[in-house]
C-alpha cells in the first residue's frame, strides 16, 4: 500500500493492517511525516497545524512496536490494539522531551519535567507521538488566531480558520497528517474545530479523562478528549485515555470500556432525539439550518423519535460561561509569574519581584489572555463578585437543571455544532464578542459536565463542512457514541462515501519544512 | 450599566500583576466594557433561591492514602527556572533597597 493510501485509512483500519502485517508502524509513521512535510508548512504558508515535530522519538517507538510484533509471543499479544498508530498532541498537554508552550510566549521553549497522565498512557500503549499541535494561547479562543506562533489554516480552505482553540489538532487530522489527536475542551475547543474541519471530536463527561498535566484554563470546565475522522476512532481513543487517576481529584471511578462496542450498534429505532426549542432557526446560517432539517428527516426515516424540548435558561449559558471562564482564568494564570518556570522579563534597571512579575506577564501574555484576566479580576473583585461570578454560578445551576429535565424525555439532544461555517481568517480578530458566539451550542455541555460530540453533518455555505452536535446526560458517553455512529453511517450511506473523502486536496507547500 | 473606566482597569491590572500600556488601557477598557455589558445579562435571571454550582459532577471528600508517591527531584524542579542559585529558585528582591528610586 502506498504512503498516500495509508494515511487516508481510519485509525482502526491502520491498527488492523499493522496486526495483519500489510505495512509496519515505521512505514505508517514515516508516511505521516511525509504528509506533514508536504502540506503543513510554516506560520506563513500551508496548514501550520504543528508547533513541534517529534520525528526521532516517534520513529523509535514505531520501530519498537514493529520489533515486538516481529518477535511474536506474549509481548506481541499484549500490545494495545492501537499500538503503532501515530497521534498528535495539543500543545497545552505536557510532554517530557518536547517543548510545551500552550501557544504562549510566556512558555516559549519550556521543557516540562513530567508527562501528563494521558501522555503516559499513550506512551505505555506505544502510540508514536508525531508532535505538538497549535492552539489559541492557553486554549482561549475559537479560531486558533490567538496563538503566539501564528495561525493554523483550515485544510478545506486555507483562507479560513480551523476553529479553536484546538485548530491544530483538528486540522492535522482533517488534512491526514495524523489519524488521531488529543484536544482539550472548555467551551467547545474540541467540537467547534471538528465542525469547521469536517472531523470528529468528543468532549467526554467531566472526570472521564485525567487532566493531570493539562495546563489549566478553567478548571471546572476543562476536559481532554479525542480528535479523529470517525466516531469509532474517537471511541477507541477515548477508551484508551479514560479512567480514574488519583492525580486528578475530579477524576471519576466509572468504567469506560463499552464506548467502542457502542459504535457497532447502528439501530436508531425508538431512540428519543430532542431538538432544543431555544436553538431553533434564527442564529444558524440558512444553509446550516436546512442541512440540519435534512438530517432530522434521515433520523425519522431510520425510526428515531424526534421531539422538541424546552431549556429556558440555555440562552443565558453563554453569558454565564464568559463570566465563569475569565474568573477561573484569572486565578489559573496567576501561576505564570516568571519565578519557577517560563520566561522572566526584568524592567530596565531591575525591579522588585512584583515589578518583574508585572513586566513578565505584560510581555508574555497576548491580547485575549489579558482581556480575560482583566474580566476575571473584575468579576471576582470585592463588591462585584456576587453580582457577576456568583450570579453566573447560580445560572449554571439552572442550566444543569434544565438539561436534567430534558434528559427525562429524550436520550440525546442534537443540533448543528456552530451557527456558521468556518470564518475567514481575520474576520473575528477585532471583535472578541462575535467570536464568543461561535460557542453558543457547545458551552452548555461544559457547564453541565455532560458528554458531547461533533460529527460531520454535510456541507453548507462555500462547500465548507458543518458539524452535528450530539449530547447526552452525564456518564452516557456510550449512548452518545452509539447515536453519533448511527447518524454517521446514515450520512455515509446517503453520500456513498465517508465524509473525510469529500475534503478537497490540500495544496502542497513550496519549500520543505525545516 | 457596567462601563469599566480606564482608572478601574488600571487598578485591575495592578491587582493582576500585568503592566498594560497606555494603548492597551485605552483599547481594553472599551473591549472589556462591551463584554461586561453582554455577560451582565445573567442578572436578568431570577436566581434568588438558587444554589451556585462550582463543580458540574458533585464529588465529596476525595482523599488519597497518606503515602509518598514519586516526586520531582530538586534538579528536575529547577530545570525550567529562569534563574537558579545554589540549587534554589532565585527570586528578585521583594522590596526596593533603601535609597533606591
Amino acid at each position: 500500500m502506498s504512503p498516500a493510501e495509508m494515511i487516508r485509512l481510519t485509525a482502526l483500519e491502520m491498527a488492523e493492517h499493522l496486526r495483519a502485517g500489510t505495512f509496519t508502524s515505521v512505514e505508517l509513521t514515516r508516511a505521516h511525516f511525509e504528509r506533514i512535510n508536504q502540506v503543513d508548512g510554516t506560520a506563513d504558508e500551508g496548514v501550520h497545524a504543528f508547533l513541534h515535530l517529534n520525528q526521532d522519538e516517534a520513529l523509535a517507538v514505531a520501530a519498537e512496536v514493529d520489533a515486538i510484533r516481529t518477535a511474536g509471543g506474549p509481548e506481541a499479544d499484549e500490545l494495545h490494539p492501537l499500538a503503532g498508530v501515530p497521534i498528535a498532541i495539543k500543545d497545552n498537554i505536557v510532554t517530557i522531551g518536547q517543548p510545551t508552550t500552550a501557544a504562549s510566549k510566556i512558555l516559549e521553549g519550556w521543557m516540562p519535567p513530567y508527562d501528563a497522565t494521558v501522555v503516559r498512557t499513550i506512551r505505555a500503549a506505544k502510540l508514536p507521538i508525531l508532535g505538538k499541535t497549535n492552539l489559541d494561547e492557553f486554549a482561549m479562543g475559537s479560531t486558533t488566531e490567538y496563538s503566539a506562533y501564528g495561525v493554523t489554516r483550515n485544510p478545506w480552505d486555507l483562507n479560513r480558520a480551523p476553529g479553536g482553540s484546538g485548530g491544530g489538532s483538528a486540522a492535522a487530522v482533517g488534512a491526514f497528517m495524523a489519524p488521531l489527536a488529543l484536544g482539550s475542551d472548555t467551551g467547545g475547543s474540541i467540537r467547534e474545530p471538528a465542525a469547521f474541519t469536517g472531523t470528529v471530536g468528543t468532549k467526554p463527561t467531566y472526570g472521564s479523562v485525567s487532566r493531570y498535566g493539562l495546563i489549566a484554563m478553567a478548571s471546572s470546565l476543562d476536559q481532554i478528549g479525542p480528535v479523529t475522522r470517525t466516531t469509532a476512532d474517537a471511541a477507541a481513543l477515548h477508551e484508551l485515555i479514560a479512567g480514574h487517576d488519583p492525580k486528578d481529584s475530579t477524576s471519576l471511578h466509572t468504567q469506560w470500556n463499552t464506548l467502542l462496542e457502542a459504535t457497532t450498534d447502528q439501530d436508531l429505532s425508538g431512540v428519543r432525539i430532542g431538538v432544543l426549542e431555544e436553538f431553533q432557526g434564527p442564529g444558524f446560517s440558512a444553509e446550516i439550518w436546512e442541512k440540519f432539517q435534512e438530517t432530522l428527516d434521515l433520523l425519522r426515516d431510520a425510526g428515531a423519535e424526534v421531539t422538541t424540548v424546552d431549556c429556558p435558561h440555555i440562552p443565558y449559558a453563554l453569558h454565564a460561561y464568559y463570566l465563569i471562564v475569565p474568573s477561573e482564568v484569572s486565578s489559573n494564570l496567576a501561576r505564570f509569574d516568571g519565578i519557577r518556570y517560563g520566561n522572566r522579563v526584568v524592567p530596565d534597571g531591575g525591579g522588585t519581584v512584583a515589578e518583574v512579575m508585572a513586566a513578565t506577564r505584560a510581555a508574555g501574555f497576548g491580547d485575549e489572555a489579558k482581556r480575560r484576566i482583566m474580566l476575571g479580576t473584575f468579576a471576582l473583585s470585592a463588591g462585584y463578585v456576587d453580582a457577576y461570578y456568583g450570579t453566573a454560578q447560580r445560572v449554571r445551576t439552572l442550566v444543569i437543571q434544565d438539561l436534567k429535565h430534558a434528559f427525562e424525555h429524550v436520550d440525546v439532544l442534537i443540533s448543528p455544532t456552530t451557527p456558521t461555517v468556518a470564518v475567514k481568517l481575520g474576520d473575528q480578530l477585532e471583535e472578541p464578542l462575535s467570536m464568543y458566539l461561535n460557542d453558543v451550542v457547545t458551552i452548555p455541555a461544559n457547564l453541565a459536565g455532560i458528554p458531547a460530540i461533533s460529527i460531520p453533518g454535510g456541507t453548507a455555505e462555500h462547500d465548507m463542512p458543518v458539524g452535528l452536535h450530539i449530547q447526552g446526560p452525564a456518564k452516557s458517553d456510550a449512548t452518545v457514541y452509539r447515536v453519533a455512529s448511527a447518524i454517521e453511517a446514515l450520512i455515509e450511506a446517503e453520500q456513498g462515501k465517508p465524509f473525510y473523502d469529500r475534503a478537497p486536496e490540500v495544496p502542497q507547500v513550496q519549500g520543505a519544512r525545516s | 450599566m457596567s462601563d469599566l473606566t480606564r482608572d478601574q482597569l488600571t487598578h485591575l491590572a495592578q491587582l493582576a500583576h500585568v503592566n498594560l500600556t497606555e494603548e492597551e488601557l485605552d483599547r481594553m477598557s472599551g473591549e472589556v466594557s462591551k463584554i461586561l455589558d453582554s455577560v451582565a445579562k445573567v442578572q436578568e435571571v431570577d436566581t434568588k433561591h438558587v444554589m451556585p454550582t462550582s463543580h458540574p459532577i458533585a464529588l465529596t471528600n476525595v482523599y488519597r492514602d497518606d503515602v509518598v508517591g514519586p516526586v520531582l527531584s530538586q534538579h528536575e524542579a529547577l530545570t525550567g527556572a529562569p534563574e537558579v542559585e545554589a540549587g534554589q529558585f532565585k527570586v528578585p528582591a521583594i522590596l526596593h533597597a533603601e535609597g533606591d528610586r
